[in-house]
């Protein structure tokens, strides 16, 4: 009898020593909700931000100014109403100081009233659209915009014999955005749009828009559909002759996505596109990126899902260094406003008015390196502001 | 003009290899089976890793796929199906869609959820141009193969249906399995062996599709809605509902496409909606036995 008491006693006393020891623990950590698409149409997305995220705390430690840093990665599968629910089970549950990821629009914006809300700070990786970061104030983005890198392209193309275009863009947020701001920069310049062509974003059979491209014998063909139907697009592209007809295909990086490049064939060759980041980026630092995010995750290659997670986690360390381990939602924000860094896609800085990426736009060339295909960049827009924030 | 009307026709002829299988499930075995574009995933995978893996040539490939979609059409008929004949349509509906997402999610675990190429051999690649003009029909070899290897599929499936004994066995054994296991007829085999066809016709329309389709773990689901038009539109009680149903809706797609392009993929419901005011039961429809 003696003994089972003290047992007892000594269980009960050690699990009233752990619980506010427990919690003081938790307390003291930094949570970081990541809600990404890990199933599902987007799950290139995820996983690409998922591999990075972690490479940049194998890189850095997860302990910043004292604070043991958590990953909790939520799969809202692309699903708005998902991404929803997960920012406030993150935010109300587990609250997080920081809520991150969002791989489509219509999720970054769910999410957006809460952070707003709560105050809790969203990093935006992967999501395109420009209107994103008016959504809210507490919304900083480390991707990129549709706007920022076709502008690039409808400076570019003019002056490279490019006279007439046609345009075919998914229909849906970035493929509206895309669309516009080629197409204004493109006229600006004095070439001209012959024809606006949207495809639905569930969209089986790119022949008949194509066809329509085909017939309209314009200089060179826009495309703008989101990574993975690139590859349909480009193969149809050749299947139809168009190449031999004389018409280029010109492209925003999505379609020469690096995670799908090297499965497209050698039809891919000679592509332009215009972006801000690519895996042969002639940098130290992306060298040093590539080789490790290859190292961990050795089937995959980073592309620029890797390269917006990889900056996203570097712009909430830096702001929990700056705020010396606080981590206020307020305090974090500011001190994520107008962090300057050199980047693997090269020299970045986050707009402290906008709070969205300024960044070098390139133009890039499929070709091929070591026996694989490539974006390779012989040409560079320095420093562009997201152009549908300048009204 | 006539590329449109080429491309339609090539993609219609895609339809129905995809969705026969289907028709046939739903129409001579009344079974509900919202799983068969999981077979049609399966062929598509199939061939994709035939080709990259195994190093086999796209020809190859094809009767390999059809085979290994029957094989697992078969196994999973004898096993979870044939319990589900007796049962409500919505238990059909709900325990095959149940399939449809198993599939779904187990590819995404196993293979990855990218977007699948394959690489035609380059015979398939070219593109043979006829006329000028209005008039100028452009043919991509391999939506003529597509053509070419559906039509002969078809051909081969009346034939079968109509002409064999085993086409007047399966008839039989749908229209009343009591009668039909009277006379002798096996009609489990009988539905075994229906079941593995369409399957495998499901399989070889994935095979022939990746190419133009795309090949992702979504699949299932992305067609389910196309097999189910060509099946609603068709009626399911022949070969020739289906294949006139999945040629109209084929070049309506193109053609609504190319000429209305802001109508985008609206064109293929609105002439569902017309089609089946005027014909609820389908296009071709023969009063059933039931």
């Amino acid at each position: 009898m003696q003994r089972r008491h003290i047992l007892q006693t000594a269980a009960l006393t050690a699990l009233a020593l752990s619980m506010p020891f427990a919690s003081a623990q938790d307390g003291n950590k930094f949570k970081i909700g990541l809600i990404l698409p890990m199933t599902g149409q987007q799950a290139s997305t995820g996983r690409q931000i998922e591999a990075a995220a972690r490479l940049y705390m194998a890189q850095h430690g997860d302990t910043v100014a004292g604070r043991k840093i958590e990953l909790i990665v939520k799969d809202d599968v692309a699903t708005p109403d998902v991404t929803k629910r997960l920012a406030q089970e993150l935010i109300v549950n587990d609250k997080v100081n920081v809520i991150a990821g969002f791989g489509v629009t219509p999720a970054a914006l769910a999410a957006a009233p809460l952070a707003t809300q709560s105050k809790t700070p969203q990093v935006v990786m992967a999501a395109a659209t420009s209107s994103i970061t008016e959504a809210s104030p507490y919304i900083v983005r480390s991707s990129f915009t549709l706007p920022q890198v076709s502008v690039a392209m409808g400076d570019w193309a003019p002056k490279n014999g490019v006279k007439t275009v046609v345009t075919l863009v998914a229909d849906y947020g970035p493929g509206n955005d895309a669309e516009k701001f080629f197409s204004e920069r493109f006229q600006l310049n004095g070439g001209k749009v012959v024809e606006k062509l949207r495809v639905p974003l569930r969209n089986p059979d790119f022949a008949p828009f194509l066809q329509k491209v085909r017939d309209a014998k314009p200089d060179a063909l826009f495309v703008f559909v989101p990574s993975g139907a690139g590859a349909a697009v480009m193969k149809q592209f050749l299947e139809r002759g168009m190449d031999k007809a004389g018409i280029r295909m010109i492209a925003t990086g999505d379609v020469t996505d690096d995670d799908q490049l090297n499965d497209m064939g050698d039809g891919a060759l000679g592509v332009v596109t215009s972006h801000h980041y690519s895996a042969a980026h002639p940098s130290a630092l992306n060298k040093k990126f590539v080789e490790a995010f290859q190292k961990a995750n050795p089937k995959m290659r980073p592309n620029f899902m890797a390269v917006g997670g990889y900056d996203g986690m570097r712009v909430i360390y830096e702001a929990l260094k700056a705020t010396k381990g606080q981590g206020g939602g307020e305090a974090l924000l500011a001190a994520m406003k107008g962090q300057i860094f050199e980047s693997p896609r090269g020299p970045v800085y986050i707009d402290a008015q906008t709070r969205d990426i300024v960044q070098d736009v390139y133009l890039r060339k499929v070709e091929k390196k070591d026996g694989q295909l490539y974006n390779v960049e012989f040409d560079v827009i320095k420093g562009v502001k997201d152009p549908g924030k300048a009204k | 003009m006539l590329t449109i009307l080429f491309d339609g026709i090539a993609y219609g002829m895609l339809l129905f290899v995809l969705a026969v299988g289907l028709a046939v499930t739903l129409g001579l075995m009344n079974f509900i089976n919202l799983a068969h574009g999981a077979f049609a995933m399966a062929g598509g995978y199939l061939t994709v890793f035939a080709m990259q893996k195994l190093g086999l040539p796209f020809l190859a490939c094809l009767p390999l796929a059809f085979i290994a979609a029957a094989l697992a059409g078969a196994l999973l008929e004898r096993t979870l199906y044939r319990p589900m004949y007796g049962k409500p349509h919505l238990d059909q509906v709900l325990f095959s869609i149940g399939l449809a997402f198993m599939a779904v999610a187990a590819v995404d675990y196993f293979v990855g959820s990218s977007q699948q190429n394959v690489q035609l051999p380059e015979w398939l690649r070219g593109r043979t141009e006829i006329g000028d003009g209005a008039l100028l029909l452009g043919m991509g070899h391999y939506r003529l193969f597509i053509i070419a290897v559906c039509a002969v599929l078809t051909v081969v499936l009346q034939l079968i249906l109509s002409k064999t004994r085993f086409g007047s066995r399966l008839r039989a054994a749908v229209d009343d399995p009591r009668v039909a296991a009277g006379l002798g007829i096996n009609v489990n085999v009988v539905f075994l062996l229906t079941f593995a066809v369409g399957s495998g016709l499901a399989g070889l329309g994935g095979a022939l599709g990746a190419e133009i389709l795309g090949l992702d773990p979504t699949f299932p689901l992305k067609y389910m809605i196309y097999f189910l038009i060509v099946v609603s539109v068709g009626g399911t009680s022949s070969i020739t509902g289906p294949l006139a149903a999945a040629l109209l809706l084929g070049i309506a797609d193109v053609a609504g496409k190319y000429f209305i392009p802001k109508m985008g993929a609206f064109t293929v419901y609105l002439l569902m909606i017309l089609i089946l005011m005027w014909r609820p039961q389908g296009l071709f429809t023969r009063k059933g036995g039931r």
